[in-house]
């Protein structure tokens, strides 16, 4: 499986969040989910998002794509501030959100930019469907498709936008424990062909660092906090060794942030256990 | 730890998805379809047996007048009918009547469900044309439809435009109402779909919130076309000089029962043939669409 030339000319984009502040009415009065979001994407960069759920994960990727727009603070995508949903964005939503009348190959039609021909966009929309495994239930309709099949046709049509900067809301969430691998292999070999800038948020903190360059730690802010926590530089290169040691302690540490005991031992901790 | 399962003819072939594979799953035996199919899901079957009770009606009629149990002039034998029909397709006067009144029927039904398709969405998609306009259509819906009759005659005088007016005001309202209720209920995840994959204004409509009311349009206009011939007779019976509404009015005057029977039968004909061509429209888009 590889990307050919059918993708056009390829331009990730730089992402600027600055002082980005999102409130919601509530019965008890309005409540900040977002609060002094301060982060910046590189071109080309893998941003994972992780925090409880209800932290607003998806409602700071909603402030990127442009589908909602901040209270305060801005957004800017390779210099410019995003007004309206951006052409330049392309979301995978949290549920597939398929079009139940269109086919999976419609239904990735959907994702490509604007003017492309017939001719081109039918070509890049085979060649991503093969890239997601889905050739042979191209015909088919998303009611007739498992979960994580629509999952990877709605992965496939925000890829076909071949986007500066790639949204991803738990693409993988729904997806059974090898296929999920398989999809971050893919995602993987996607962002090496076609470097695009990505903010991922997912729940699977092993997810987060096998694929990220960086780890941002959202939380509920409380009082005049900020709603990052911490931001965790991911150690190596890609493709990274999923077994590698010094990943525990990252993972634990990222777990210990999200309120999970992990009971991990540190290594000079560990030393001592081993002396006795 | 327990041990690996142990792979063997037990084991069941699993897909991608982790789900055992169709092909090698014995409990799988093929599309899901009712294991007993009764004799009334043929579709020939189904024909024969929804002309039973016409053709009973049919038969009772003969007998009923044969029998001389009512009058010629207030119940005329099915011959004489029939009779009715030859003379009156002989001198063309049945095949203009019902081609006028199928082109008034048509006309209006198109022209008023259009009107009820764009107002539908204005209505359902804008909270502004929903405040606007929803309060004044809902009054203007509950004037009987044989008020409007002198204002348009007034109006537009007695030829096509006052009659397909009201044909149109009778098809407006089922799209209208039907539509804009389903509208408002489109499920908003898809329309932000739509919104963040660039579209907006008409395409976001054609292309996500149209179709996902679909079921919805086909019945509107269903009821749409039933409406129609409503109000086709309405508008023919008042102030016409061709037409089955006018062959009613006119045969009413000169006491021809025969012809007033054959104008019932012939609305009931074609209503019967629209509404089956709609609906062989709506199978068509629902397979499509679902
Ligand atoms: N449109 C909205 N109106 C009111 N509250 C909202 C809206 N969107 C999200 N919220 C609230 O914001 C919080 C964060 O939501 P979300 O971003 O979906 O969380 P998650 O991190 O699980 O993705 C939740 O408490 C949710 O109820
Ligand atoms: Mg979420």
């Amino acid at each position: 499986m590889s990307l050919t030339s059918t993708a056009t000319a390829h331009v990730a984009h730089p992402v600027t969040l600055r002082d980005v502040r999102r409130t919601f009415a509530t019965p008890t009065g309005p409540r900040a989910v977002l609060a002094g979001v301060d982060l910046e994407l590189a071109a080309g960069e893998i941003v994972a998002l992780v925090g409880p759920s209800g932290c607003g994960k998806s409602t700071l990727l909603r402030q990127v794509s442009g589908l909602d727009t901040p209270d305060a603070g801005d957004i800017l995508i390779d210099g410019s501030p995003v007004r309206g949903t951006d052409p330049r964005t392309a979301v995978a939503f949290q549920e597939p959100r398929l079009l139940p009348w269109r086919t999976l190959t419609q239904n990735v039609t959907l994702g490509l930019p604007a003017g492309t021909s017939r001719a081109d966009g039918a070509g890049r929309v085979a060649e991503l469907l093969e890239l997601v495994g889905l050739t042979a239930s191209a015909g088919l309709r998303p009611r007739q498709v498992s979960g994580g099949m629509a999952q990877r046709a709605s992965l496939a049509r925000a890829l076909a936008r071949n986007p500066g900067v790639l949204l991803l809301d738990e693409p993988f969430g729904a997806l059974d424990a090898l296929t999920r691998l398989r999809m971050q292999e893919l995602l993987l070999e996607v962002h090496a062909a076609e470097p695009t800038t990505v903010l991922l948020v997912t729940h699977d903190v092993e997810e987060a660092l096998y694929l990220a360059d960086r780890v941002v730690l959202l939380r509920t802010p409380e009082g005049d906090e900020t709603s990052i926590a911490r931001v965790i530089d991911v150690p190596g290169t890609r493709p990274r060794d999923r077994a590698d040691a010094t990943f525990a302690g990252l993972r634990a540490e990222l777990l210990e942030g999200l309120g999970v005991p992990t009971h991990h031992i540190g290594p000079a901790e560990q030393d001592k256990h081993h002396s006795i | 730890m327990s041990a690996p399962p142990v792979a063997g003819t037990s084991t069941p072939i699993l897909d991608q998805e982790g789900r055992p594979h169709r092909a090698f799953n014995p409990f799988d035996n093929g599309s899901p379809r009712p294991s007993s199919k009764g004799p009334l899901d043929r579709r020939g079957t189904r024909t024969v047996v929804g002309l039973l009770l016409p053709l009973a009606l049919l038969a009772l009629w003969q007998w009923v007048t044969s029998a001389g149990f009512v009058a010629p002039y207030q119940l005329p034998s099915p011959a004489s009918v029939w009779d009715a029909a030859v003379d009156l397709a002989e001198r063309g006067l049945l095949g203009q009547y019902v081609a006028i009144s199928t082109q008034r029927v048509l006309i209006g039904f198109a022209i008023g469900s259009a009107i009820g398709l764009v107002l539908s969405a204005v209505v359902g998609l804008s909270r502004l044309g929903d405040a606007l306009l929803a309060p004044t259509l809902g009054g203007i819906r509950s004037v009987p439809s044989l008020a409007w009759v002198p204002l348009l005659i007034l109006w537009m005088g007695i030829g096509e435009d006052s009659k397909i007016t009201l044909i149109a005001i009778g098809a407006f309202f089922p799209v209208y109402t039907t539509v804009a209720a389903a509208l408002r209920h489109v499920d908003a995840h898809l329309v932000e779909v739509g919104r963040a994959y660039g579209l907006r204004g008409v395409r976001l409509f054609a292309g996500v919130q149209l179709p996902a009311v679909l079921p919805s349009v086909v019945s509107g206009l269903r009821l749409a076309m039933a409406q129609s011939w409503l109000f086709l007779v309405a508008a023919e019976l008042i102030a016409s000089s061709m037409g089955l509404g006018f062959l009613l009015v006119d045969s009413g005057n000169n006491g021809r029962v025969d012809r007033i029977i054959l104008a019932i039968i012939a609305l009931a004909l074609l209503g019967k043939l629209t509404d089956s061509l709609i609906g062989l429209a709506e199978k068509y888009l629902l397979k499509r669409w679902a």
